[in-house]
């Protein structure tokens, strides 16, 4: 269609523009009414079959007819629930503490530092983005294996700190600041590790609190290399914990929705404190 | 010593734990795995150089040549499914109207659920005779068919559910390309008396190249390698391996039956294939930056 076609555009001109938007406004609220009840209603469900009685777990009403608490009673004390929450927290929190320090350090030097080959060593960080999990599985076990951490924390934790993305939004967000900040700082003497520990790190704050919560959620998440890399129960992950109680106890419905809400509360709750981080975060990574 | 020399010794000093770690966790697990494909590996720890066996082996293997199917089939589907789903939701929600943060929140809450959760409830809600799906279609005297027991739908829902899962991301990613656009450009339409569609096609389209970009060469990056849980949980690559992608695939060699070499030549495919979209992509596009072509 070319772009002065005159037909509809006479007749758009006609309308009020203001009726016009104000319709349309409506329109759009109707909408999208409608798309976000469909995209957490499947949400809406888990929690309130996590409240159902087995009798009650496959009836249609949205709100179980006799609630109860007991499906939480059952899996935090006749499953090791609570230590797979503590196992998933412990390495959640391992992992985005030590994989913030890393990146913003590696992200300093590449931003704010002077060195032969920088280009080089950024594009060769960038492009192991392209290398997901998933398909290096099989070696990378096979390494941890070499290494004797097979079955550990050490295990779970060290390979998932590794990650570009958190080393490129810092980059992104270092390069940003203004030059004169550590420059100060350096003709007064001040060492580098002053400047990156005084002045940079302070700086980084709100940047640290998006990527913290990102990198929180995927620990939290995580399913495919815990459970690869462990045998032992006491060292399962709340995910991988998840799976193996739905696969043995397949039929009580009641008891896996319980598990899946309990483990779904704290990303949720992180995501309506964090709500604005996060969106900001994600669209700074859209290569901005 | 001298302030250079100093600069650059710190700047070593501080890239040294990533670098390393990205060496050894991200670099050397590559070029193992395109080694290991060369290898048959023992369940003991044997190694037996093979050259090309497992390549070969890939090739004539039905279950291979299925998943690779599969695989493409999935993609075909869901990559331009959630690219217009996404879209259309940035669309909608671009302009401020009453609750828009919330419906923008609700549109993205399933993102932040784990990928067993998801599976678990969707495994839930389509259930054969008693789940959320057959109720509501018996409501309409519809009968239902056996969603994630049949060969020719499982893979739908799979798609379906990756697309629900996932749209909210890709949304937020469209919506700040959006946000690129000058608002000018619209009000100069709407004067000019240009409908909405000419404004997509003519504004809004063009300039929106380096987001729709991005979005198509990361989006399958993450659906050709991620959803492995979704996949676990849901169907188990069934029934009859009609949810078994090349991933879940790669994944079942290796650590179900032991094949560490054989999934390491199918992981190196992957990374080939990735890679040829990649740079196809970025060729056909030039990287996404032709918004001055128009005009």
């Amino acid at each position: 269609m070319p772009a002065t076609d005159p037909a509809p555009a006479a007749g758009a001109a006609r309308r009020p523009a203001r009726a016009r938007t104000a319709r349309s406004g409506w329109v759009r609220f109707a909408v999208a009414l409608v798309l976000a009840v469909a995209a957490v209603f499947p949400l809406l469900w888990m929690v309130s079959g996590a409240f159902r009685t087995p009798d009650d777990v496959f009836s249609p009403s949205l709100l179980p007819a006799h609630p109860t608490l007991h499906n939480f009673s059952y899996v935090l004390t006749q499953v090791p629930f609570p230590r797979y929450l503590l196992n998933s927290l412990i390495v959640a929190v391992v992992v985005t503490v030590v994989a913030l320090f890393f990146h913003s350090m590696a992200a300093y030097a590449l931003a704010r530092l002077r060195f032969p080959g920088r280009d080089t060593v950024f594009v060769l960080i960038f492009s192991t983005l392209l290398i997901t999990f998933p398909v290096i599985l099989v070696p990378l076990f096979l390494i941890v294996h070499t290494l004797g951490i097979l079955d550990s924390y050490a295990g779970i934790i060290i390979p998932s700190i590794f990650n570009a993305f958190g080393i490129f939004l810092l980059r992104q967000f270092y390069l940003s600041l203004p030059k004169e900040l550590e420059e100060a700082a350096i003709v007064d003497g001040c060492g580098y590790w002053r400047v990156y520990w005084k002045v940079i790190l302070p700086l980084s704050r709100p940047v640290f609190a998006a990527l913290a919560v990102l990198f929180f959620l995927a620990n939290w998440n995580a399913f495919l290399w815990p459970m690869v890399v462990t045998t032992s129960t006491d060292l399962s992950l709340v995910q991988v914990g998840i799976a193996a109680f739905q696969q043995q106890h397949a039929a009580d419905w009641n008891f896996s929705l319980a598990a899946s809400t309990i483990s779904a509360l704290p990303t949720l709750g992180l995501f309506v404190i964090f709500q604005r981080r996060i969106v900001e975060s994600i669209k700074t990574s859209g290569f901005k | 010593m001298s302030r250079r020399s100093r600069e650059r010794l710190a700047a070593g000093l501080f890239l040294a734990p990533d670098v390393l770690g990205l060496a050894l966790f991200v670099g050397v697990p590559m070029v193992v795995c395109i080694v290991l494909g060369f290898f048959q590996v023992d369940g003991f720890g044997g190694y037996t150089f093979i050259g090309l066996d497992n390549y070969r082996r890939m090739f004539a293997d039905p279950l291979f040549l299925g998943s690779l199917q599969t695989t493409l089939l999935y993609l075909v589907v869901l990559i331009p499914g959630l690219f217009v789903v996404s879209l259309a939701l940035a669309l909608l929600i671009r302009q401020k109207f009453p609750l828009v943060g919330l419906f923008r929140g609700a549109f993205f809450a399933p993102n932040v659920i784990s990928l067993v959760v998801i599976g678990l409830i969707w495994k839930f809600m389509l259930t054969d005779q008693t789940g959320f799906a057959v109720r509501v279609l018996g409501f309409f005297r519809i009968s239902s068919p056996s969603w994630l027991g049949s060969p020719h739908l499982a893979l739908w829902m799979v798609v379906a559910v990756t697309i629900w899962f996932a749209m909210g991301y890709y949304m937020l990613i469209f919506l700040a390309g959006l946000q690129d656009i000058p608002r000018e450009y619209y009000e100069v339409a709407t004067i000019d008396g240009a409908s909405l569609w000419q404004q997509f096609r003519h504004i809004t389209w063009p300039l929106l190249k380096p987001t729709s970009f991005f979005i198509l060469l990361t989006s399958t990056v993450s659906m050709l390698t991620g959803g492995i849980d979704l996949i676990y949980v849901m169907t188990s690559g069934g029934p009859a391996n009609s949810t078994s992608l090349i991933i879940y695939y790669i994944y079942e060699q290796a650590f179900v039956y032991g094949e560490y070499g054989y999934a390491s030549a199918i992981g190196a495919f992957i990374v080939a294939i990735l890679l040829a979209w990649s740079v196809g992509l970025f060729a056909l596009t030039r990287g996404g930056r032709f918004n001055d072509a128009r005009d």
